[in-house]
């Protein structure tokens, strides 16, 4: 998986929403033992102890949990996955809608644009 | 042995050079197992911090102790050093500076130096002075990060090194300290390395101006340790 660290935030935050991203998104699935610390600072490039902070943060959210012998794993609660999963996309909604105001667009000329678009999809046989 | 938590204290610690002030009043505490950025423009002091550290200076007052003793024959058992500019001897082969070093440190790893030697495609039968001034640097690295020290006190490691070679060297320190040991790395390529940072340390004019957490700034300026550098430290 490709990290994409900015500069403007905190490193933590930034891998605790690329981690629940993977979870949500099924790269990491309920159950599934997550790679050691080191490994997965390893591979973002980041330090161990900015990875463990973000993982700590994770494991608070119920998204993670340590089994004290075996390392650590996600959670086997699908519903919160699904939670949470919900919870990313409405913010994403927000987000795209709160930029399509800025363009002037109201809520229905968006909505119409969205049925063009996916149609426009379809035909071009682009969606999966 | 016990180990106190605390493994760099500096208590007033200044430092002149005749009439010039280089260091003045640092008070600095500096914990195990962390990667601490020594950042600050030319001339405010980074380099004299690091000599201090390493004994090679004495401070003009005030007090500096590395794991609770005053820089001297324990502290250099402990505390891995890589001064600002090349000092070991050309006409060396790299393997030689590696029975070199094997000699002069019991906690030194060849293993590990061969590791990263062949990782980096040098090779150990060639004369120092016959490499490039990024590859001298690369090997005087790989010596210094092969010892199991508490401390590892680098001075500009980065500066003549590839971007690629960058990223190896950055995830080898990161890899290679452990949990007990600690990074103070001076250098002024801030956007590199601060994603591996912990913490940084800012010095203007011999001052402490600023210690504090990586994401601490983050959170609170809004901005990345590069870019507030750039601001606090405007010409």
């Amino acid at each position: 998986m490709q990290w994409q660290l900015r500069g403007d935030r905190p490193i933590y935050q930034q891998l605790v929403e690329q981690l629940t991203e993977r979870i949500v998104s099924g790269g990491l699935r309920a159950g599934d033992k997550v790679p050691p610390v080191r490994e997965l600072a390893a591979e973002a490039g980041v330090n161990p102890n900015t990875m463990q902070r973000a993982l700590a943060d994770m494991e608070r959210e119920g998204l993670l949990y340590t089994n004290r012998t075996s390392g650590r794993y996600v959670t086997e609660d699908s519903m919160l996955i699904e939670k949470v999963r919900e919870q990313i996309a409405d913010e994403r909604i927000a987000a795209f809608l709160a930029g399509m105001r800025q363009l002037g667009f109201s809520a229905q000329e968006v909505a119409a644009l969205l049925v063009k678009h996916k149609g426009e999809e379809e035909e071009n046989g682009t969606e999966q | 042995m016990e180990q106190n938590n605390e493994l760099i204290v500096c208590q007033g610690l200044t430092k002149r050079y005749g009439g010039k002030t280089a260091l003045d009043d640092l008070d600095l505490t500096l914990g195990r197992g962390r990667f601490i950025g020594l950042l600050g423009p030319n001339g405010s002091g980074k380099t004299t911090v690091i000599k201090l550290i390493n004994g090679l200076l004495q401070p003009t007052s005030g007090s500096i102790t590395v794991d609770g003793e005053k820089p001297g024959v324990h502290t250099h058992s402990i505390v891995s050093y890589l001064p600002d500019r090349p000092y070991l001897n050309d006409w060396m082969r790299v393997c030689d500076l590696l029975d070199f070093f094997a000699d002069f440190y019991a906690d030194f790893d060849r293993v590990k130096a061969n590791d990263m030697l062949e990782s980096l495609s040098i090779s150990p039968l060639a004369r120092l002075k016959t490499l490039s001034k990024g590859t001298k640097e690369k090997v005087q690295l790989i010596l210094v990060m092969s010892r199991r020290a508490q401390l590892y006190v680098l001075d500009e490691p980065i500066a003549g090194v590839d971007p690629a070679a960058r990223d190896y060297i950055l995830s080898t320190i990161l890899s290679n300290y452990s949990e007990q040991a600690s990074v103070v790395m001076s250098t002024h390529l801030i956007a590199d390395i601060e994603r591996v940072l912990d913490e940084v340390i800012f010095l203007k004019e011999g001052r402490l101006m600023l210690h504090e957490s990586v994401d601490t700034i983050r959170e609170e300026h809004g901005k990345s340790v590069d870019m507030l550098f750039r601001e606090v430290f405007v010409c």
